[in-house]
């Protein structure tokens, strides 16, 4: 077999077999775990124990981390309006400076959060293995995706082109590998990291992003809980005997 | 009309020794797990102190409860809003220098030292990271006023004292002091539960014990910061919250809660209390000085007929009514009018009330005779050591009259007694001041008995729970046969 074969095969596994593996891990074991363990679907927050460095590590990571995840949500979602939008110069300089602030803004985030974590001896006493390779993996993701957004613009307009097509044909179940082999050497790097962090999330803590507060915004602010069915069993007719 | 059966309690405190035997039920039975060292489900603070966690009445720092503007009722700083925007850090949750680090001591120093000069000591050390520590604070570090000029001296509730007053409750020869034990108050309208993303707290529609559903909570942490008496705590090590459960699984067997059941002073009471769950938005909204009349409001008359149906037709049971009509705390707080609600002003609808403390010495020794401080024999509540103001700003959102209205019976309460047993006073001028503080002769005899000569029956109404009956009827139990028992089972660890 020749050194070309060897990496169509290579290819074939990477982008069109990995995603798959990934994402059914992902829906697996997540469901897995919140059916067999939800007690361990929790944010695990160290706030309590660490307060000075935590506003400058979790919020500037949360808030670059959202809003990038938001631009590649758009990117996926509505491709044809993205193009759209970028074709005023302007409009383009807006969207790739927002996207690299948030990329700088979660960098500064996830540094803080590792020197918060090597400094607070409190903080040590909840650092797990697990803690320490997500935070590598999201580090590794991170770091590619400045370098992307640095030397390899504009993003914004090439993902609509090619990396959106490219999820698109995984999603409907038909990889068309031809959209990612050509890019560069970092952008698959960033690609591959994504898969990681996917494959991580549902054996690390990373699964509090799945139960974010959804019902919250629609409940009324008091919740009451009956043991029993009011009306069914209290009436007079289920009452007890009288002695 | 809504009406709802509530488990609710009263604390005298005027028969509080401050001995934390209560605490140390609790901690025994439920806080000695990993990551819950530092809680204290119970604990009794020195007032004036400053409390634990430190400071926790000062809302200017902690923001919690909720406040009433034009717009309406609405949580201080744990609104929708603000929640999601805090999310990732919430700016007012206390964190463990607030309460403190707990610690134990290595004690197999004491056994292992080798032989020298000094005596063996055993060194404190941290149970969060076990390394040595240096001790510097404690949940009752104010204990007897001890450290007054850092605790006693910076307790909230001295706002509004005049100059005079303040610096008199620091000279040593006019000091004053009383406990104030506090677990979860069980609010009606609880501002942890209302603060919850994930719906993880919830009130029991049958007793109104204000519960955190251990699966459902996911650590946001939103219920520390909103419950302004700082009763969740966060367990660090499982990642979630975790608050008084009213010792439930007691109560449902017909035991009273473990703080209640060891209490060395008897000062606890518990029962249940008929409420009408329609009047909470209109009543937590009334003006400051109104708050403890609202609440009194809408605890309603188990005997009243229409009580009754209403309850009822709610599906409370008849034997629940009993228990109601039974009731030690409804007697202290409708009946008597003499047990209050902690800092009305935090709009929680708190349904642990407390009798104030008749501490106010009110006479002196001159070295021969024990002179009364007041003319005549009606003590003049303005010359006693504690402010009224003070206790006010702690029992009855910041209205001296709630607190006088109280103190004034337990004393008129007294003379009469005095009159009856000793005979030193005149029985007229007993009646005369038991008229004057809105009391009868049967009631003050009601309120002596209860007071002094309760039994644990007296003490601890508990109303059936009917457990047996909610599985029986929603479920045939034959169904469950040689399935999963009880539910799914999981250890509480720690997720990756
Ligand atoms: C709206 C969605 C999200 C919410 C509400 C949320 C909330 C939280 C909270 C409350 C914490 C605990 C912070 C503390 O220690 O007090 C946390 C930690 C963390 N979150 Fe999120 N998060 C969200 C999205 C994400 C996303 C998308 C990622 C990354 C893929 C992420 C990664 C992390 C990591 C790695 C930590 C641990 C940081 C550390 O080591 O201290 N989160 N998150
Ligand atoms: S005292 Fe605090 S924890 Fe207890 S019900 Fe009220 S608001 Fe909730």
């Amino acid at each position: 077999m020749n050194n070309v074969a060897l990496f169509d095969y290579l290819n074939l596994f990477l982008y069109a077999v990995l995603p798959y593996v990934t994402l059914v891990v992902f829906f697996l074991v997540s469901i897995q775990r919140y059916i067999g363990h939800g007690f361990t679907y929790t944010s695990l927050s160290s706030q309590f124990l660490e307060n000075k460095v935590h506003f400058w590590a979790l919020v500037p990571f949360h808030y670059g981390i959202l809003i990038i995840l938001g631009g590649h949500l758009i990117g996926f979602l509505i491709p044809g309006q993205l193009l759209v939008w970028n074709s005023s110069p302007l409009r383009l300089y807006v969207l790739e400076i927002t996207g690299l602030i948030g990329g700088v803004f979660t960098m500064v985030g996830l540094v803080n959060i590792v020197l918060r974590r090597l400094t607070s001896v409190k903080a040590q006493m909840v650092t797990t293995i697990a803690d320490w390779i997500v935070l590598s993996v999201l580090i590794f993701q991170v770091g590619t995706g400045i370098y992307t957004a640095v030397f390899h613009s504009w993003g914004s307009y090439w993902f609509a082109t090619s990396m959106s097509p490219y999820l698109w044909s995984i999603v409907t179940l038909s990889p068309d590998i031809s959209f990612v082999t050509p890019l560069p050497y970092m952008v698959k790097m960033h690609i591959l990291g994504a898969f990681a962090v996917i494959f991580l999330f549902p054996f690390t803590r990373l699964v509090h992003v799945l139960v974010v507060p959804n019902p919250y915004l629609w409940r009324k602010p008091q919740m009451v809980r009956w043991y029993y069915d009011r009306k069914r069993i209290r009436t007079t007719e289920f009452e007890t005997p009288k002695h | 009309m809504d009406i709802r059966s509530q488990i609710s309690m009263v604390f005298h405190l005027d028969k509080c020794i401050g001995c934390h035997t209560c605490s140390i039920a609790c901690k025994n039975i439920w806080t000695d797990r990993k990551g819950t060292e530092y809680m204290w489900w119970n604990n009794v603070e020195t007032k004036p102190g400053t409390g634990y966690p430190t400071q926790w009445e000062n809302q200017d720092k902690y923001q919690g409860g909720w406040k009433h503007d034009g717009g309406g009722l609405k949580l201080k700083s744990t609104g929708k809003g603000k929640i999601i925007a805090n999310i990732f850090h919430n700016p007012h949750q206390p964190t463990m220098d607030d309460y403190y680090e707990p610690w134990t001591y290595k004690y197999e120093d004491l056994f292992n030292a080798p032989e020298g000069t000094d005596q063996p000591t055993a060194r404190p050390i941290s149970m969060v990271t076990g390394e040595f520590i240096q001790v510097e604070a404690g949940p009752n570090w104010d204990d007897d006023l001890g450290g007054s000029e850092v605790y006693a001296q910076n307790d909230p509730n001295l706002e509004g004292l005049s100059e005079e007053q303040k610096q008199q409750l620091s000279a040593i020869e006019r000091l004053v002091f009383f406990y104030f034990p506090r677990i979860c108050n069980h609010c009606l309208n609880p501002a942890c539960v209302a603060s919850c993303p994930s719906g993880a707290l919830y009130k029991r529609g049958e007793d109104g014990i204000v519960l955190i559903d251990q699966n459902r909570c996911r650590g946001w942490r939103s219920c520390i910061a909103a419950c302004p008496y700082k009763k969740t705590y966060y367990n660090w090590q499982t990642g979630k919250s975790e608050k008084c459960i009213l010792c439930f699984p007691r109560l449902e067997s017909g035991q009273a809660p473990a703080c209640f059941h060891s209490c060395v002073g008897r000062i606890r009471y518990l029962g249940v209390l008929l409420y009408d769950a329609d009047m909470i938005d209109e009543m937590a909204s009334k003006p400051e000085n109104e708050l403890v009349d609202a609440q009194r409001d809408m605890i309603k008359d188990p005997f009243d007929p229409k009580i009754i149906e209403a309850a009822r037709a709610n599906g409370i049971h008849d034997s629940v009514i009993k228990s109601a009509q039974k009731s030690p705390v409804y007697k202290y707080v409708k009946e008597w009018g003499i047990a209050l609600p902690p800092h009305a002003e935090y709009r929680t609808m708190p349904m642990l009330f407390y009798v104030p403390p008749m501490l106010p010495v009110m006479s002196s020794f001159d070295g021969e005779t024990v002179k009364t401080l007041a003319e005549g024999i009606f003590p003049d509540f303005d010359k006693a050591r504690i402010p009224m103001k003070f206790l006010a700003n702690l029992l009855s959102a910041g209205n001296e009259n709630h607190v006088r209205y109280a103190l004034r019976k337990e004393m008129a309460i007294r003379h009469y007694r005095r009159a009856l047993t000793v005979g030193d006073i005149e029985m007229d001028a007993a009646l005369k001041l038991l008229t004057e503080a809105d009391c009868t002769p049967e009631q003050a005899d009601a309120i002596y008995d209860l007071t002094s000569l309760c039994t644990f029956e007296d003490r601890f109404v508990i109303p059936p729970a009917h457990r047996e009956e909610a599985i029986q009827m929603t479920r045939d139990p034959l169904e469950h046969k040689q399935s999963v028992g009880f539910g799914l089972r999981e250890e509480p660890k720690r997720g990756a």
